[in-house]
């Protein structure tokens, strides 16, 4: 990294200034702010001020039973709720050998996938409009809200489903949302081919993206990113493939890894993982087995033995990890919330020192942020 | 007990059922109805094999944990004086940083710092855990290492009060700035 002592050594101009990004700023994309010493329109040192959402969710957990704690967990990445309940409630079937029924399992897969879509979708849509495409996030919306809508019919909620419940799910799913999944699957196909003329193929947004912003494997490893930006090194890390959990074994299906590191990189790997999760939705469809969705004999009142529990899971933002500590009662001894924006974001420091600050904010777009991820 | 775990039949003490010769009982039947419980004369079955540990060759004490179980592959409690040297092996084995965090274990005067990490192309999860006094938590940090562990550091700063050593800007990160406070600490009140 080039501090600034050594830039203006070489010569530059002494004159930086400090330049405020945030706490408000559409292109922080909630209440992110970065605290940038500039060179004229270079960043010399881009620091991220965190914490303007912070809301103690793991303090939450220390003074709630585990029930109560599952409703918080779709509240952290509001985007990505699904995934990050199954962080939670993983963790706790693994202290307590719940037996999950092979239904619930496939149908936590395909809200998983739905939702893993439904963010990218999110992520695509502000991305460009951060680039200032407009027209994008329209389009964007509309297949998200067929999404949701699916989603809504089964759990009641739009955005923060707490749908997974500790042994299984809260509802079976009826012939209306297998039938309306199975047609979405059907438009989202060529809807990801129009995507791709319109907006993947454009010259603007390659110049904006292609080469801009590279984030070394090494330097991912150093930080402990994961996710879509890893990938978009190169590294073909998901946890769905390195530590299978739930029914993730039993589809066939990619991880798209692009060997570029540049932001164009990271944006090809979430556009790749769309059609990979429509794969594995249609064959959890195929195969979708009969019996119930709630594990037999779970206990009423849940008192983990004492010890920790660890679950991860691939959320659409990277890797997502629990710890749960317990010490045998029915409230949780302590609850770690690993967050994958929290560890994406701390690189950003070292890889947009000397950066023009337009290219910086398509590398933090190319990051997809969601500040209540990192702030907890 | 928790009155809805069920009740393995068999878990009560039952009398061995001792083959009588057929002689010494002529009233009961040898051929009973009852259903018999497992021979008991057969030994337990031997104890599980430890767990692989794929960190066995490094000179630090780690051990195989059960995955299925415990969510990591390989753990080790060390000194607080090590967690550089053991970061800095970790390095070299290519593993990267997942988190720091701590664990206020109030009753015994201890803070526990719990060190995650994962390795990028396989599976392997490696905890490392270290104790250190409650009433002057102090730690080196290994933001020299892991650059990464900058922020989780402040963050275990933040909720428990740990310092750590070294560190190049121990400040509030996620509570506000003048924050003098530390909330996960046990004797925090919500």
């Amino acid at each position: 990294m080039i501090s600034k002592e050594a830039i203006i050594s070489n010569g530059a101009p002494s004159e930086t200034f400090v330049l405020n990004l945030g706490p408000q700023h559409p292109a922080t994309h909630g209440v992110l702010r970065v605290k940038m010493t500039m060179d004229g329109e270079y960043i010399v040192r881009a620091e991220p001020v965190c914490g303007y959402i912070h809301r103690m969710q793991e303090k939450m957990g220390e003074n709630r039973t585990y029930a109560q704690f599952l409703p918080n967990t779709s509240r952290i990445d509001y985007l990505s709720a699904m995934t990050y309940t199954h962080g939670f409630v993983g963790a706790v079937e693994r202290a307590l050998k719940l037996q999950v029924p092979p239904r619930a399992e496939y149908i936590r897969v395909i809200t998983s996938e739905l939702n893993r879509i439904s963010s990218h979708l999110v992520w695509w849509g502000a991305f460009l409009l951060d680039l200032g495409g407009f027209t994008p996030l329209l389009y964007a919306f509309d297949d998200r809200e067929k999404i949701l809508d699916l989603l809504e019919g089964i759990t009641g909620s739009r955005l923060t489903y707490s749908y997974f419940r500790i042994g299984g799910i809260y509802n079976d799913v009826d012939d209306s949302f297998i039938k309306g999944t199975r047609a979405f699957v059907t438009q989202m196909r060529p809807r990801l081919k129009m995507y791709r003329s319109l907006v993947t193929d454009n010259i603007i947004l390659r110049k904006r993206l292609i080469n801009i912003g590279p984030i070394s494997k090494e330097m991912c490893r150093k930080y402990g990113a994961t996710g879509p930006v890893i990938r978009g090194s190169g590294v073909p890390y998901d946890v769905r493939r390195v530590e299978p959990y739930s029914a993730y074994s039993e589809f066939d299906f990619l991880i798209p890894t692009f060997e570029e590191t540049d932001s164009m990189a990271r944006y090809m790997v979430r556009m790749e993982e769309m059609a990979q999760s429509l794969r594995i939705i249609e064959q959890a469809l195929d195969k979708l087995p009969a019996g119930p969705v709630m594990a037999e004999k779970v206990p009423r009142v849940l008192k983990l033995p004492a010890g920790d529990y660890c679950y991860a899971v691939e959320a659409a933002r990277g890797r997502f990890a629990v710890r749960i500590v317990s010490d045998g009662k029915e409230i949780p001894y302590r609850v770690k919330l690993r967050t994958p924006s929290l560890s994406n974001l701390s690189l950003f420091e070292e890889a947009s020192a000397g950066m023009l600050l337009p290219d910086a904010l398509a590398l933090m777009g190319s990051l997809d942020l969601v500040i209540p991820d990192i702030d907890r | 007990m928790n009155p809805t775990v069920p009740q393995l039949p068999n878990s009560a003490p039952q009398p061995a059922p001792t083959p009588a010769p057929a002689a010494a009982a002529p009233a009961k039947p040898a051929v009973s109805t009852a259903p018999q419980p497992p021979a008991p004369s057969r030994p337990p079955p031997p104890p599980a094999p430890p767990p692989p540990n794929p960190l066995a060759h490094l000179s630090f004490p780690f051990n195989g944990v059960d995955y299925a179980a415990k969510g990591y592959h390989c753990e080790a409690t060390v000194s607080p004086d090590q967690v550089v040297a053991v970061a800095e092996v970790l390095d070299k084995e290519g593993l990267s940083l997942d988190t720091i965090t701590g664990v206020d274990w109030m009753a015994e005067g201890q803070m526990e710092v719990v060190y995650d990490y994962f390795h990028p192309a396989k599976a392997l999860r490696v905890v490392v855990r270290t104790r250190i006094p409650r009433d002057n938590p102090e730690i080196a940090s290994i933001h020299k290492v892991f650059p990464g562990a900058n922020w989780h550091e402040r963050e275990t700063h933040d909720f428990f009060g740990i310092r750590f050593l070294g560190h190049p800007n121990l400040t509030p990160f996620l509570l506000p700035e003048d924050a003098d406070f530390h909330p996960l600490r046990k004797d925090y009140a919500a």
